[in-house]
């Protein structure tokens, strides 16, 4: 009976102004700013930047273009290597800052800076760091040994490790808080039956912590690993992708291409990133979507 | 019987303490030597700046004084790149929070239809990298006539925030009770009335929190301000910044200076609001 009922409302359904009620054409209203954002700079854009990678000798080019080989192996050595390390030290210091004491409440309002800062002037202040010439670090390794220090950012892997590393030290502490929040949200009570039944510290990890923590710790690598994707900065502003261009990465390929004016080859390497990113978006909406 | 137990006890109190600053120190370290070194930069004469001493023979503000006057090459626009990154980034806070206030409310209050898709589509941005998108985005500002113009810069902004501040403020405006607005309505209030006067007071934890989230992106931001800017007088700091190193005679402690002054905002800002953000901020993260 209901059901006929609406399917005959349904035929018989007025024009559309008429059906909506004042809220609703407030909320259209209301929502169409940001739809038309949306629509102008994202849609558009992605829609337009395929367009502009159709073409096959794009990706004849790009095979045949030795640095685009080598940015992605940098850049899956970024995210599997750098990302999980990250994530395992942010699970660790999480637990340190969960501590109730006074210097590592003070220690984690320092800790946030990284973060808190931009990272332009942090990372060029490692670059000169470990300036072999004029850097502090060679500076002081000449002065207890007696010898030159290393020429840092001239060895590929050497380089691509510090990138590596200045991405982790701009991104660790916002990780840290996440999963500190996820740690606090751990009913204290678990504990405290687990510290009368003499369980160990491990222990309490392993049957409290990680169970209630393992879905946000893999959806907090999973997202990292898509946002690190395009971590420009990073590579950027400390290798600047040398030497001799072994340490690009897909993001800093791309845009190496567009300062370039090859416009459609940079959007044919981000489309050949796409293996990289759809799968990890896939694992993230069937995580989110539970 | 009572005092050995209770040495015994501050025995392992102090272990546990060694062991946590035995994390704590390096944690600590880690985090302060990129900062402090700029730091050291910017109060060191040039002829200390590379000594790799800890602290400066003769600490000065002479750096200081020079970029504030303006008198290097590198640094003859700085007062008009300190007032694009001001501009732009207050532009961005201003206008995330407008379009995504809007959009929230319409989504949360109102249920307009599709509003969960709307939604869901909004947070798949974040499922492009901000590189990846950069690209086509560069070439779009071209196609609109706004690039090297702020508008280019600040709409990108506002497009990367805005997803990220509806939804915080989605689930914040969830939270308030049905009955306030049905409440509203008995008394004859309008949507807009209920939107300015019920919402948006109740709302402010949370728009102080996205405002100030938007502001700091927006000032932060490197890349996209290096591809759509590219006229001295209309860049922002953190691209006259990356201009330094384009030279091979680049004044560091002038650079690492500018850097001193342009990371200090942010850094205020962070803390002066940092209860808001946190609170505000990471609420949502733990339903996932």
């Amino acid at each position: 009976m209901a059901i006929t009922l609406s399917g005959d409302q349904a035929l018989a359904a007025p024009p559309l102004s008429s059906r909506l009620t004042p809220a609703q054409v407030w909320g259209i209203a209301l929502l169409a700013p940001y739809l038309l954002v949306f629509l102008a700079f994202v849609v558009y854009p992605v829609c337009y930047g395929l367009w502009l990678a159709r073409a096959p000798s794009n990706y004849v080019a790009l095979y045949h273009d030795p640095i685009f080989a080598r940015a992605a192996v940098n850049t899956l050595i970024f995210l599997v290597i750098g990302i999980n390390i990250k994530m395992l030290i942010a699970l660790v210091l999480s637990g340190f800052f969960a501590q109730q004491r006074t210097w590592i409440k003070w220690l984690s309002v320092i800790f946030i800076l990284p973060w808190a800062v931009p990272s332009i002037p942090t990372i060029l202040s490692v670059r000169f760091m470990f300036n072999p010439e004029w850097g502090v670090i060679n500076h002081l390794i000449f002065s207890f040994t007696g010898d030159d220090g290393p020429n840092w950012l001239n060895d590929p892997t050497v380089a691509l490790t510090m990138a590596i590393g200045v991405h982790i030290w701009k991104s660790l502490p916002f990780w840290t808080l996440i999963l500190i929040t996820g740690r606090l949200a751990i009913p204290h009570d678990l504990f405290e039956a687990a510290e009368v039944d003499g369980a160990s510290w491990w222990q309490k990890f392993r049957f409290i912590t990680w169970p209630s923590m393992q879905t946000l710790y893999i959806t907090c690598t999973l997202l990292s690993m898509i946002w690190t994707l395009g971590d420009f900065n990073s590579v950027y502003l400390l290798t600047g992708g040398g030497p001799a261009d072994l340490t690009h990465v897909l993001a800093t390929l791309g845009i190496r291409y567009l300062r370039l004016d090859q416009l459609s080859l940079a959007m044919a390497s981000i489309v050949c990133a796409m293996p990289f990113v759809l799968p990890l978006v896939y694992f993230m909406m069937k995580r989110l979507s539970r | 019987m009572k005092l050995p137990g209770l040495s015994e006890f501050s025995w392992r109190d102090v272990a546990t303490e060694a062991r946590l600053l035995l994390i704590g120190i390096p944690v600590f370290l880690w985090t302060m030597i990129p900062i402090y070194h700029m730091f050291l930069f910017a109060i060191s004469p040039k002829e200390d700046a590379f000594s790799g001493k800890l602290w400066p023979d003769h600490p000065t503000l002479h750096n200081f004084e020079i970029v504030f006057k303006q008198q290097h090459y590198f640094l003859r626009d700085f007062y008009a790149q300190f007032w694009n990154s001001l501009v732009i980034a207050a532009a961005v806070g201003v206008l995330t929070l407008v379009i995504a206030t809007a959009a929230a409310f319409s989504i949360s209050r109102l249920r307009v239809p599709g509003g969960r898709i709307v939604l869901n589509l909004a947070l798949f941005t974040y499922f492009i990298p901000a590189a990846f998108l950069a690209v086509p985005m560069y070439r779009t500002m071209g196609n609109y006539g706004l690039l090297n113009n702020h508008w280019s810069l600040i709409l990108a902004m506002v497009t990367i925030a805005s997803p990220y501040a509806i939804w915080v403020l989605k689930q914040a405006s969830d939270k308030l009770p049905v009955e306030l607005d049905e409440a509203a309505v008995m008394d004859g209030a309008t949507t807009l009335q209920i939107f300015r006067m019920v919402y948006l007071p109740l709302m402010m934890p949370s728009l102080v929190a996205i405002g100030t989230y938007a502001v700091l992106l927006a000032w932060n931001e490197y890349l996209y301000a290096f591809l759509l800017l590219s006229n001295d007088r209309e860049i922002t700091l953190p691209v006259a910044l990356g201009n330094f190193l384009a030279a091979d005679d680049s004044p560091w402690e002038l650079l690492m200076t500018t850097g001193f002054i342009y990371a200090l905002p942010p850094a205020a800002v962070y803390y002066a609001f940092r209860r808001y953000m946190v609170g505000g901020l990471t609420a949502g993260a733990v339903k996932s």
